[in-house]
């Protein structure tokens, strides 16, 4: 069962155009599917249950800013932002109309999209570093506006309570439900994201990040699709901040901050840019490593310093680790987890010999 | 409108003391092409050794503190350019950009890890009562800022335009690979520029560090320096100082006008407003050198 192409023939359209067309891909996909709707709640207690559902509200946000980033090279610092104009659409929508989920959550993602081209609007004039900041200008302007809108943010907190989330009739309260729901909005999110870059649009992306004046040249309209790059990614952000939201059961700015904004740009460059598998890869590595930082201390660190100090130095250590981590992967791996994974499956796929 | 007045001064003075923070930011910009996100922190990290060597825990005096904070500014920045950026050179700006970021990250645990996350004083031998020169108030560090910032930013014009050193870092800044053909050891002045920026720091980190205290937040003030850079101009040194008392004086204005409106918080929303809209007319800012590349 290795990873390997040959003697494998493709006879008709359909198996040259399907997503896997690999046997050994399709059994990899098909086991991870049953790994994750079938084994980890059975295996797994609730708190690991929660841990996994903030690993798919992740992916959903590390595959949108990989659009954005990975694919079509536009650099955004505001990605965090964009959750927080879906989170608070989809809070007010289902507070002050009482919505139900399935429309709040599709309309809190439009609105990070229609908020997403505006930002994406100067995205033609200006490039690296200059959108770099433009994208914090907006990060700063859209938390101040929320935060200073009484009728967005719902009074003094900034923040609003939200209703546990209907699906079909049935309230999905435990974590178990609210796993499946989320896992399954993960995987959509993830096959729509692998179809949308073997499309026109995702094609195109790919051509603009390379180089946008040759893009121009064979007739893509550079504007237009930088435009889809915003409205895609920010209505991926919108949709994650949307989720966030009923996870938590509040919406709040202080869950969308300059910080989370860097979280997921950490996630797309440590997994590996241009790459879904590396969108999954890096929400899996953030989400879960502060937890990990947090075990390894308690467990190891007890040891060597003082409880009090120790309870202070984890977040400190955090920090630390990752900003090493976001530099050792830059300069050690630019192509982030997804090339080492694919370093171990080629070192596999010729095995036992070296060519 | 003495109130407006009153206002415009402190602007000017604050204003000046971002240009010199800001200038940093420039001078890593003018030489090396990287965008320096971890200004701020630099700052910061200044702010915390400095004012962690002169307390009662190592009873440093003031001008051997200085003088060890300077120091480390230098060999961490030199350390700084040799492991971290000089790998990165030649690569896409968002990896750069990352570095720095990560590298933020780093200064903000390592800085409360090793001297403490309690906000510390930093004391100036400088008396504390007001100074009032005709319709303005100002407080003596505010003064003592200014005046340093003028100082640095002359020194280090003159340093671009005139010396030799300066113009061969003009010439790296415009072509790594023509100056390099032309005999300029390109890395050696990438490092001169990271220490001149770590200098500069360390000289923002004592300024700000004695105005508003040292802690983590010290840092905060590296959000100004974008604001600051965009609308002087990312490769101006005299932009700077534009930028820095305009985005001073905005500021300023805004938190004492706008804000009994609205509620506060302007004084962090303003120079951003600014930026977007200089980004929207003229993106290379004021005094910027213009780059014309059409689609």
């Amino acid at each position: 069962m290795y990873y390997r192409e040959s003697g494998y023939y493709k006879t008709d359209y359909k198996s040259d155009m399907s997503l896997y067309p690999l046997p050994i891909s399709r059994f990899a996909a098909f086991s991870l599917l049953v790994l994750f709707f079938l084994a980890a709640p059975v295996v797994m207690n609730e708190y690991y249950l929660t841990l996994l559902s903030l690993v798919a509200i992740a992916t959903v946000g590390a595959l949108g800013l990989n659009i954005l980033l990975g694919y079509a090279g536009q650099l955004s610092i505001g990605h965090a932002a964009f959750m927080s104009v879906g989170a608070y659409t989809a809070a007010n929508l289902a507070t002050k109309f009482d919505l139900p989920f399935l429309i709040t959550l599709p309309a809190g993602g439009l609105m990070a999209a229609a908020i997403g081209i505006v930002v994406g609007v100067p995205s033609l004039r200006i490039k690296g570093v200059y959108l770099a900041i433009a994208t914090l200008a907006a990060q700063f302007i859209i938390e101040w506006i929320i935060n200073h809108s009484p009728e967005i943010s719902g009074g003094a907190q900034a923040s609003i309570e939200v209703p546990r989330p209907t699906l079909l009739g049935e309230k999905l309260e435990s974590p178990v439900e609210l796993y499946y729901f989320l896992l399954i909005v993960a995987v959509i999110a993830v096959i729509a994201t692998q179809n949308l870059i073997r499309s026109r649009i995702g094609r195109a992306f790919v051509a603009i990040r390379d180089q946008d004046i040759a893009a121009e040249i064979i007739g893509i309209s550079v504007f237009k699709y930088k435009l889809y790059a915003f409205a895609i990614s920010s209505f991926y952000a919108g949709v994650t901040g949307v989720l966030y939201t009923y996870y938590l059961g509040i919406a709040s700015y202080e869950q969308f901050q300059l910080g989370v904004s860097i979280d997921y740009l950490a996630m797309v460059i440590i997994g590996g840019l241009g790459s879904i598998l590396g969108s999954v890869f890096g929400a899996f590595f953030i989400s879960l490593l502060p937890i990990a930082i947090r075990l390894f201390m308690e467990s190891v660190g007890s040891i060597f310093v003082e409880p009090d100090v120790l309870a202070q130095s984890i977040s400190q250590l955090r920090q630390i680790l990752f900003g090493v981590l976001i530099i050792v992967f830059l300069i050690v791996e630019p192509d982030g987890l997804n090339r080492l994974w694919i370093n171990i499956r080629n070192y596999f796929r010729v095995w036992p010999f070296s060519h | 409108m003495a109130f407006a007045i009153e206002l415009f001064g402190q602007g000017v003075a604050n204003g000046l003391m971002y240009s010199l923070v800001a200038l940093g930011f420039v001078l890593i910009y003018k030489a090396t092409d990287a965008i320096n996100f971890a200004q701020g922190e630099f700052v910061m990290i200044a702010g915390i050794v400095i004012s962690a060597l002169a307390s009662a825990a190592y009873e440093f005096p003031l001008w051997l503190a200085l003088f060890a904070g300077l120091i480390f500014m230098v060999v961490f920045n030199i350390a700084l350019e040799r492991v971290v950026l000089r790998p990165l050179i030649g690569r896409p700006i968002v990896a750069i950009i990352m570095a720095t970021i990560g590298l933020a990250f780093i200064l903000r645990g390592i800085g409360p890890m090793v001297f403490g996350a309690a906000p510390r004083g930093l004391k100036l031998p400088i008396e504390d009562f007001p100074i009032i020169i005709g319709p303005f108030f100002f407080t003596p560090i505010q003064l003592l800022g200014a005046g340093i910032s003028i100082i640095f930013l002359v020194i280090f014009g003159w340093f671009f335009l005139k010396t030799r050193k300066g113009i061969a870092m003009r010439a790296v800044a415009d072509s790594h690979q023509v100056s390099g053909a032309m005999g300029i050891n390109v890395e050696r002045y990438f490092a001169l520029a990271w220490v001149m920026a770590g200098i500069v720091a360390m000289l923002g980190g004592v300024l700000w560090g004695s105005a508003s205290g040292v802690d983590t937040q010290l840092a905060l003030v590296g959000l100004k320096v974008f604001p600051v850079v965009i609308l002087g101009g990312l490769d101006s040194i005299i932009g700077v100082i534009v930028g820095g008392i305009i985005i001073g004086v905005a500021e300023a204005l805004a938190a004492g006008f706008i804000d009994p409106y609205v509620g506060g918080g302007t004084k962090d929303f303003t120079p951003y407003v600014l930026m977007i809209i200089m980004l929207m007319i003229r993106p290379y800012g004021l005094l910027g050198r213009k780059l014309i590349e059409r689609i």
